[in-house]
């Protein structure tokens, strides 16, 4: 205490506040320099790291459109999921919850500790496919160290191996790889939006920076098939394939007069909503990318073209007498020699002599302008990825060997769209419509194959085919008539010629015959059970789908609709039908 | 020192002093309406996942091999065939 007495003794020395006020002077002089340094020199710079930290470009994801049929149903949908990630570090530190998160994502929990221990050095791994959001709420809630979830979409295929083919499928970053996915890529995939914001330090967006670019999510696309129609023709097709043995088979429906592919499917399938499947066989789409000789399924193609130019008229006789005929070093043989024949019993019994007389007698231009003509020449045009394209060689190069051959279908390659195509025509009164996958609103004028009596007549003598005397008494359809025409191909064997044992059953037809609505193709390939009559084992295919789609698509049946064939009756007990709460009378 | 030569730079400063307050205002409201806008987008994000989500639902309720299997199996269903005999005697 008495030490701070003194304070008034000695008077300080001036150099004392010269000395405070040079060292505030230079403390200023300091500060403002800083001051300038930062805002003056180094202002951009600054500003520049400043907005690296809070402004943030995002990008707006747009969402893949979805695929679906003519009524709307989806048929391909994008839908979000979680992928869980984790850093394995962090999770095998605690055993507990190794065991729990194995379990939840089905997972041998010895398996998966293992699994985590080789990728120990590793940041981030996947270790679930993606899972629904509820799925992955479950797996986050277990509240495990170092396992995350990272939101995305995934694609997601409702119709299954229903129109698998068809519709192809995604890859993991959302790319079409395969069938329509894959042709409408771009109008299915839209444009990711783009923004810049400020954030604040949670992250959570504060200020939008004036740039602005919405996302433009992709468009839907409608497909011509219907839903219904597709699922019956792909059960019957199954089925046939499966009671048939065979190695696979092909089914077409399509709308006559506009073109329109109601159903295509084709066996074997494939799941596409499993990503294992994704590499199978099941995924071509056989009824476009596979090209096969058309067999006897082109005689009315070439009868058509016969009387087209009056060479022959219905009712013209030809000789098949004795079922064998020789052309060079060819003979043309049929199974069951028919004597002396129309042209309706001609395409009834399938004469294989009758049509190599008609293509030898009209020539090797006839015949193949008679299948420009039926468009055998050139691509269906579908869009669809890969579509086979038809082989058929001109008629400058056709010897007589050629031109018989290719009279009952052989030694040219088409798609079963091609021949689809062609029966359309028929049925739509010789004009023939391009066939359509896709309802954009566009279509092509149809091209006239042959004149309307032409097509009119042809159907009459195919109506034939499907009575019970004709090849195909197994594709009649209880109260509708029909006309069609059946087709047992021999295949090229790998060895070069034809394999004796190796056919592919065909049946292409059409209803009803007056007006016909509907046009169908199915193909088994190889059947190896029973038989392999295109009349055997296709015919009773296109039977069951047609009836059905005939109801679903509310066609009404022909007044002149023959009776019912005798099997279809059926007895069938009336259910048990509760009736509480009626009065009694 | 006169009254009137004090008044105009204090009401300057007031006005300043006003706007300042005003344009920090407009600012909080930007943020607002900014993070408002957000939540919105993230809603309508989160509806259009929904949206998703059930129509994947509903194809896979109504996906016609699960309505024929239950049709067939369970409410013992067939299909009518145009020619049906139907036995009256229970």
């Amino acid at each position: 205490m008495t030490a701070v007495r003194n304070r008034s003794a000695t008077p300080v020395g001036a150099w004392r506040s010269a000395a405070v006020l040079g060292l505030l002077a230079l403390g200023a002089v300091v500060v403002l320099g800083r001051a300038f340094q930062l805002q003056i020199l180094e202002r951009d710079f600054l500003t520049g790291e400043g907005n690296k930290r809070h402004i943030r470009t995002m990008e707006i994801p747009a969402h893949r459109g979805a695929i679906v049929d003519r009524r709307g149903e989806p048929l391909a949908l994008s839908a979000p999921v979680e992928s869980i990630w984790v850093v394995p570090s962090a999770l095998l530190e605690s055993p507990a919850h190794v065991t729990a998160l194995a379990k939840l994502l089905n997972r041998q929990p010895g398996e998966f500790s293992k699994y985590l221990t080789a990728r120990k050095d590793r940041r981030f791994v996947y270790v679930s496919d993606p899972l629904s959001p509820a799925e992955a709420q479950r797996v986050l809630s277990l509240k495990a160290p170092g396992v995350f979830s990272e939101p995305s979409y995934a694609r997601y295929y409702p119709a299954g191996e229903i129109a698998g083919q068809l519709v192809g499928f995604c890859g993991r970053d959302g790319n079409g790889l395969e069938g329509i996915e894959k042709a409408q890529e771009s109008l299915l995939a839209g444009h990711a939006g783009e923004r810049r914001v400020i954030r604040d330090r949670a992250g959570r967006v504060v200020e939008d920076s004036g740039e602005y670019r919405e996302a433009e999510p992709g468009d839907d696309v409608a497909l011509t098939i219907d839903l219904r129609v597709q699922y019956l023709a792909y059960r019957e097709l199954k089925n046939a394939v499966a009671k048939n043995k065979a190695k696979g088979g092909v089914i077409v429906i399509a709308d006559s007069s506009t073109g329109e592919i109601l159903a295509i499917a084709s066996q074997p399938g494939f799941n596409p909503n499993n990503p294992a499947e994704r590499a199978s066989k099941g995924t071509r789409n056989r009824a476009i990318v596979d090209s096969f000789e058309p067999g006897s399924t082109v005689k009315p193609l070439l009868v058509s073209q016969a009387l087209e130019l009056g060479a022959f008229q219905p009712g013209s006789l030809i000789d098949t007498t004795p079922g064998v005929f020789k052309v060079g070093a060819l003979t043309v043989r049929d199974v069951h020699p028919q004597g002396v024949v129309d042209l309706t019993t001609l395409l009834s019994k399938s004469s294989n002599v009758g049509a190599a007389k008609i293509g030898m007698t009209i020539g090797a231009e006839a015949v193949w302008s008679g299948y420009q003509r039926f468009g055998f020449g050139e691509p269906v045009y579908t869009g669809f990825p890969g579509e086979a394209t038809p082989v058929l060689r001109n008629f400058k190069e056709w010897g007589q060997i050629a031109t018989a051959t290719a009279s009952y279908g052989y030694g040219f390659s088409l798609n079963a769209l091609h021949l689809v195509r062609a029966y359309a025509a028929l049925a739509n009164d010789g004009l023939m419509s391009q066939l359509k996958l896709i309802r954009d609103g566009r279509t092509l004028p149809p091209q006239r194959a042959v004149s309307a009596n032409t097509a009119r007549a042809v159907r009459h003598m195919l109506e034939h085919v499907v009575a019970p005397t004709g090849t195909a008494r197994r594709a009649a359809v209880a109260g509708y008539r029909v006309a069609g025409k059946t087709g047992t191909v021999r295949k090229v064997a790998e060895t070069g010629g034809y394999a004796g044992n190796k056919h592919q059953a065909l049946f292409v037809g059409m209803v009803p015959v007056e007006h016909p609505r509907l046009v169908g193709l199915v193909m088994i390939d190889e059947p190896s059970a029973d038989g392999y009559y295109g009349g055997l084992v296709a015919a009773p295919v296109f039977a069951s789908v047609m009836q059905g789609a005939a109801r679903l698509l509310q066609i009404p049946p022909g007044d002149d609709a023959p009776t019912v064939p005798e099997p279809a009756a059926r007895t069938v007990a009336l259910p048990q039908v509760a009736t509480a709460g009626r009065p009694q009378t | 020192m006169k009254r009137g030569e004090l008044m105009v730079p204090l009401m300057l400063a007031t006005a300043v002093f006003a706007s300042a307050l005003v344009v920090i205002r407009t600012k909080h409201e930007n943020r607002a309406l900014v993070s408002e806008l957000e939540s919105l987008r993230d809603e309508h994000e989160r509806l259009d996942m929904e949206w998703a989500q059930l129509q994947l639902e509903e194809a896979t309720l109504a996906h016609n091999n699960r309505v024929e299997k239950i049709a067939t199996e369970q409410l013992g269903m067939t299909e009518p065939s145009d020619y049906v005999i139907v036995s009256a005697d229970r």
